[in-house]
């Protein structure tokens, strides 16, 4: 009776596109991965697990000896810790960005992806937040920031800002999820566990899709969108502050906050990029997430290649043209000396590339666009050394230039963090419908162009796929 | 028709109950757990709030007012580069920063008064010698997450080694280069047992925080001059107190403000805006006939790595 009831409903708010059958088929490919595991899965979280085992115990080096065991000393007195710290809370802004700000402007096109988004900014805040305690020297006094924290320090700032940013973007990964774990209770078969099963009972909160209880999602949803924006400038601009707020060369600027927010967005997009071109492939989500997505996404990495390098532009060409003191030197470390290798990286590889990619139609494919994600990513992550490694080398007083390489301890723990990335996104694969099921249905329906995918259940002839892909913008 | 009507209004008013209801609930939890959660930080935070902070500030305060007929010294320095030849004279490394290192135990390789050699515009180089600056308007102080670092009453910035954490933000804000890290199990002499921890004198230390210099307030206030004025050859270190616009070097007293500006005293990176409690006054060692082309000092020694052990050095 009351599944009658509740089909009825949801038929009626479905999208125009959409047939039975094709919900019948998106429906059982997304739950697909909630109902069972292969041996290669057990495999792949076992090697994450035991390179997280191995960042644990150059960890335990570090607490034991203090962080004597790292590169840093006095005068580069922050490394590989405050950089990831920064590049990890800088991707966490692809949830921000694909959720929030695209349903603001209420663009449909990323509905198949938002959920992989949301996930990203949830579970790279939860990896960074570590990384300023991993640095610490004392992390056994690490409740003082609560006993005795000033509100006048940017890092009490930071601390706020990245609680308020995980709160918030966990309230907005979850309500979106609250239909979907309906969907997950009452389709998933006695074949999922019973464990599987209860969970998704209680996390449903009793969701039957009735018009009030729609009516207080949609009220929830359109709050939090619109609240998580201002939260998500301001923390990438807080991050920018720890820096900003000093009196160093090459930090001591304006510009920080708003370079470090678009900084943040354009990784952001690299790394969804990223995951959903994974993800897609593992998870066969190939006919909800297309080139359409693929090449929306590229337009908007195209597009932030763009603002960056206007940034770039803004900072070095003002400094460079003056030459003026310290600011002149750290300008010659980076364009002719020590950094310039990963300076002309993160500008030629990181930008200029990205943007050619983007720009012409024989690259701009998914193998292209992904190939221009990853090359952001890494040019990010090395645009952040740069700030941090090249700008405290500047001598401060009249000394030799101090010089920083990471240890294997420093190393260790940065590849422990992105296992622990990867194995949070693993674990939650097998938990949370990747794909917002109820709003593809409701918002966007079938990807125009798409091909319908063969079913992978075994009682199910598989169909041919021999048509070929089509552009789907 | 009617009914519909009759039906709806119904809905509101049994909503509007049901809403009523949810909220009395809400603030009734709410009510709860935050006094649950106050019954249970209370011991916690009570217990924190007694350690650290207040023992120093209960010390410097006691020190300053109490002792010395409830006027607070302004303690500064006046380092006179005219006489400082960087110690070439008596062919030893630099002795301000021996003395410290001497005196305050600093690990290895802290020079908590680095004797700097910059180049002079016409070539040759002048010596530097630069304690922290106890800045007034200090950026390291105002970064600081935990008020670790803080000002004392007498306007001496000074760290609580028992409250840092180490996140060495306080490094990044210092614009001369006068704090050191810990970096691992710092390595300081015997007879550091025998002390006890306090501020002024951060000795023993403790692996995993910030060091720095002190400015020997604790000398000044039994009559003696810090360890880097006592040891200086050439008598180039003037200590004093703003408040009594005075300063010695141990030889000869002086009125503060008249040496420092009748000797075109100044800052170091002055545009800063720190307002550093230390004066310079130019020159390279002319007073004591340095030839400014004679470059180079002694590196300073740790006399008592040998002796101790469990503790590491680094490099800076």
């Amino acid at each position: 009776m009351d599944t009658v009831r509740m089909q009825g409903e949801h038929a009626n708010h479905a999208h125009p596109g959409v047939t039975p059958e094709w919900r019948e088929r998106l429906e059982r490919r997304v739950l697909r991965p909630l109902a069972g595991s292969s041996p290669a899965y057990f495999a792949w979280v076992g090697f994450l697990v035991a390179v997280l085992l191995w960042a644990f115990y150059a960890y335990s080096q570090q607490w034991d000896r203090g962080l004597i065991v790292t590169g840093m000393r006095d005068r580069i007195s922050w490394g590989v810790y405050i950089i990831s710290f920064v590049f990890f809370i800088g991707i966490s802004h692809a949830g921000t960005l694909l959720s929030a700000i695209l349903r603001v402007t209420k663009a449909r096109w990323q509905l198949s992806i938002t959920r992989m988004a949301e996930f990203i900014t949830v579970v790279a805040l939860m990896v960074g937040a570590l990384f300023p305690l991993i640095d610490l020297g004392r992390p056994d006094r690490v409740l003082n920031m609560i006993f005795y924290g000033r509100w006048q320090s940017p890092l009490l700032w930071d601390v706020l800002a990245i609680c308020t940013y995980l709160t918030g973007s966990a309230i907005y990964l979850v309500l979106p999820l609250i239909p979907d774990f309906a969907l997950c209770r009452d389709r998933l078969g006695p074949t999922a566990p019973r464990w599987k099963r209860l969970f998704f009972t209680v996390a449903a909160v009793g969701w039957t899709g009735t018009e009030a209880q729609r009516k207080a999602l949609d009220r929830a949803l359109t709050i939090m969108m619109i609240v998580i924006i201002p939260v998500a400038v301001s923390v990438h601009t807080v991050v920018s502050w720890i820096f900003a707020m000093t009196l160093r060369e090459g930090m001591n600027s304006t510009i920080f906050g708003p370079y470090f927010v678009a900084g943040a967005i354009y990784s952001g997009i690299a790394a969804i990029i990223l995951l959903m071109a994974v993800l897609r492939r593992l998870l066969r989500l190939e006919e909800y997430v297309t080139r359409t997505q693929f090449l929306c996404l590229g337009y908007m990495l195209g597009a932030f290649a763009l603002i960056m390098a206007y940034a770039n532009l803004n900072e070095y060409v003002t400094v460079g043209y003056k030459m003026a003191g310290e600011a002149g030197f750290h300008f010659e470390q980076l364009m002719v000396g020590m950094f310039s290798v990963q300076f002309w990286f993160y500008i030629i590889g990181g930008m200029i590339v990205p943007g050619l990619i983007i720009l012409f139609p024989q690259t701009r494919n998914v193998k292209g666009i992904c190939v221009a994600a990853v090359l952001v990513l890494i040019a990010m992550w090395i645009e952040r050394y740069l700030i941090v490694a090249a700008g405290f080398r500047v001598p401060l007083m009249p000394y030799e230039p101090a010089s920083y390489s990471p240890t294997w301890v420093e190393w260790s723990i940065l590849a422990g963090a992105f296992a622990q990335f990867a194995l949070i996104i693993s674990v939650a694969v097998k938990l949370f419908p990747m794909v917002s099921v109820w709003e593809v249905v409701e918002h966007r329906g079938p990807e125009p162009g798409s091909v319908p995918m063969a079913d992978l259940e075994p009682q199910r002839a598989p169909e041919p796929r021999s048509l070929p892909e089509r552009s789907g913008v | 028709m009617t009914e519909q009507i009759g039906g709806s209004a119904d809905g509101r008013r049994s909503e509007r109950l049901r809403l009523g209801r949810r909220s009395i609930l809400k603030w009734a939890f709410i009510a709860a757990a935050s006094g649950a959660m106050g019954a249970l930080a209370k011991p916690v935070l009570g217990a924190a709030r007694q350690s650290p902070e207040d023992k120093a500030h209960q010390h410097t305060v006691a020190q300053a007012i109490g002792d010395t007929e409830k006027r607070v010294r302004r303690w500064a320095m006046i380092i006179d580069l005219r006489s400082c030849d960087g110690c070439q004279s008596v062919g030893k490394p630099p002795q301000c920063t021996q003395a410290c290192v001497q005196g305050h135990y600093a690990p290895e390789p802290m020079e908590w008064i680095e004797t700097y050699e910059a180049e002079l515009p016409g070539g040759g180089t002048q010596f530097i010698p630069t304690p922290c600056q106890q800045c007034q308007n200090s950026p390291c102080t105002n970064v600081c997450p935990v008020g670790a670092t803080f000002h004392s009453p007498e306007g001496i910035v000074l760290i609580d080694q028992e409250r840092c954490i180490g996140c060495r933000i306080c490094m990044e804000a210092c614009p001369y280069d006068r704090r050191f890290f810990n970096w691992g199990q710092p390595t300081q002499p015997p007879e550091t047992i025998f002390q006890t921890y306090n501020p002024e004198n951060q000795s023993p230390a403790y692996k995993g925080t910030v060091m720095k210099c002190n400015f020997c307030p604790h000398m000044a206030r039994s009559g003696r001059l810090p360890y880097c004025a006592q040891a200086c050859p050439n008598n180039a270190i003037y200590y004093g107190d703003l408040e009594e616009d005075l300063a010695t070097n141990g030889v000869q007293v002086v009125q503060f403000s008249r040496f420092a500006s009748y000797n075109s005293s100044y800052h170091l990176k002055e545009d800063l805006g720190t307002e550093p409690r230390v004066y310079y006054i130019p020159g390279y060692g002319q007073n004591v006939g340095r030839n400014p082309y004679k470059k180079g000092r002694k590196p300073t020694v740790w006399s008592w790595q040998r002796s101790s052990d469990g503790g590491e050095t680094w490099t800076r």
